[in-house]
């Protein structure tokens, strides 16, 4: 997260050079040596976080990595993750930011409310997630029901499911994300746009959503992430079926029950194409802004 | 005015990491009660101590909590703790030496594990599990027979063929001639069986057990198929045992007439 005081490096280009100064003279004290009181806790969260990916990278069976990765189930797995994880992000980038704005406003009554609303799917157990899934969507739930009964048609066990799933648990980290961006950007840029008189879907276009750019390709790469590690939610309402609704996490899980090795080969083809995408999104489309 | 705002979006999460600090406190203070209570009966007892730790397949726990109840009521002193759980996932916890006395297990090719671990003495079968066809609660979807498993137009859960339950099924499909036609291959037979009382699945193959535990939410059909694959569950007290007495006693209490009484109530059946 950028700190509020550099935001104005992003969109301040225009308005003065001495902006750009100012940013820079409150740099200079970050660029000497780093403390020991903060290089201590760093060092353990940085290790806490990459030691066990590295005896994941180090545990696994890499002489058996071609007959693993080859076989149908791993890449169908993966194709499912992604395509699924990515239609995911889609549909929540475009329910999401909307969302977002409003909660923004400054004047929105029951903002904290829904804010503590919207945080649910966060501290909610994912398998539970998929039970609450169940009671509206599910064959006999409350929408899932009158749908099914007209169209013959049900969510559960079909890859619609497993996006449904993933939008459920992903939407939360954009909201939030480009919430928070919303709240830290500044709305006198479009107070003067109003006063000049661009409309408001004007404003929304050309300045919110520049500004808020950072916030909001931020939000997308959490979700993203949180849609294709997601599992408890998709074991639950999608089931667990080859090509239709079986993500790499479930593969991963299943592989446990047989085969750890292979288990833990899935798990770094998963690791590996998921920091790539990451690496290749950054390179292309958050740099830009 | 920023600051405000601020200020309000802190107060829910305060709010969380509140609820967090808390329940991280409770369930601390839940978990040091049965540990603070469990050592005194063994240090009141003799040398070897009174307590045992079962590990046993998931579609045991509740003849086996029951078994448990009787054995501590006929052993004053003694304290059995069960960890319930797929079989696989026992044993790989056995083999990595997790603190254990005896082990139940659903199959015998994860008791297979552990004893070529050498990690156990010799298993004896102790009860037998055949599948059974669950239909939730009235059989609103008129199921028939195994045959409507072959049916691409219905709804059916089975469990994957990497897990027991899944294995079974391939050998009563391959008897019946059957090619069934699955929406979802569940983890375990728990998981099949909970898509079954969410009538999401028209019917799901799981074992009699599951269905009588399951109660009014599910019923049960039998087919004669089920025959071919009865599931056989060994016992065995471990090696790593710290009290092999009780550990033995216990097996013995299983294999007995009253352990059997109660196994043959959950729905199995002798082996």
């Amino acid at each position: 997260m950028p700190s509020p005081d550099s935001k104005p490096a992003h969109v301040g280009a225009k308005p003065a050079t001495q902006r750009a100064a100012a940013t820079r003279a409150t740099e200079r004290p970050w660029q000497g040596r780093i403390p020991l009181l903060l290089a201590v806790p760093a060092a353990v969260a940085l290790l806490f976080l990459l030691l066990p990916l590295a005896g994941l990278v180090i545990r696994a069976p890499w002489t058996e990595a071609r007959t693993v990765l080859a076989g149908a189930g791993a890449l169908q797995a993966l194709k499912l993750s992604l395509i699924t994880a990515t239609v995911s992000v889609i549909i929540v980038l475009l329910v999401g930011v909307p969302l977002a704005w409003i909660l923004a406003r400054p004047n929105l009554r029951a903002a904290s409310l829904l804010r503590a609303l919207i945080t649910i799917p966060l501290v909610l157990p994912p398998v539970v997630g998929g039970v609450a899934l169940f009671t509206v969507l599910g064959r006999t739930g409350l929408i899932g029901r009158p749908l099914y009964r007209l169209t013959g048609f049900a969510f559960p066990f079909t890859p619609y499911a497993v996006i449904l799933a993933q939008v459920f648990v992903a939407l939360p980290f954009l909201v939030l994300s480009v919430e928070g961006a919303l709240r830290a950007s500044d709305r006198r840029y479009e107070e003067a746009a109003s006063t000049l008189g661009a409309r408001p879907v004007t404003i929304i276009r050309r300045i919110t959503l520049p500004l808020i750019g950072p916030g909001i390709a931020a939000g997308a790469v959490l979700a993203w992430a949180r849609a294709l590690g997601e599992f408890g939610a998709t074991i639950t309402f999608a089931g667990n079926f080859p090509g239709t609704t079986r993500t790499m996490p479930l593969e991963v899980y299943l592989a446990l029950e047989t085969d750890p090795g292979s288990a833990l080969l899935l798990s770094v083809l998963l690791l590996g194409v998921s920091v790539a995408v990451l690496a290749l999104l950054r390179e292309r489309w958050v740099s830009r802004w | 005015m920023k600051t405000a705002c601020t200020h309000k979006a802190r107060q829910p999460l305060a709010f969380f990491a509140l609820t967090a600090v808390l329940s991280l406190l409770l369930s601390a203070c839940g978990g040091a009660q049965p540990q603070g209570t469990a050592p005194s009966p063994s240090s009141e007892g003799s040398a070897t101590g009174r307590a045992i730790t079962v590990l046993a397949a998931a579609s045991l726990t509740e003849a086996f909590n029951q078994i448990g109840k009787e054995f501590e009521a006929k052993n004053p002193g003694s304290k059995v703790t069960f960890s319930f759980g797929s079989s696989a996932t026992l044993a790989t916890q056995i083999v990595q030496g997790a603190p254990a006395d005896v082990f139940a297990s659903a199959s015998p090719a994860t008791m297979k594990v552990v004893t070529d671990a050498a990690a156990a003495n010799a298993p004896k079968d102790f009860v037998s599990n055949t599948l059974e066809i669950a239909v939730p609660k009235g059989n609103p979807h008129k199921i028939s027979g195994l045959k409507d498993f072959g049916d691409e137009s219905r709804r059916i859960a089975l469990c994957a063929p990497q897990v027991p339950c899944g294995a079974a099924a391939v050998k009563v499909f391959a008897e019946a001639k059957i090619v069934p036609k699955p929406d979802t291959l569940e983890q375990d037979v728990k998981a099949a069986l909970q898509k079954v009382a969410f009538d999401e699945v028209d019917a799901a193959l799981v074992y009699k057990t599951d269905v009588i535990a399951a109660g009014d939410q599910v019923d049960g059909m039998e087919f004669p198929e089920a025959q071919k694959a009865i599931n056989v569950y060994p016992i065995a007290t471990l090696k790593d045992s710290k009290n092999p007495a009780l550990a033995q006693a216990f097996m013995d209490y299983v294999l007995s007439p009253e352990g059997q009484s109660v196994l043959t109530k959950a729905g199995f059946a002798q082996s």
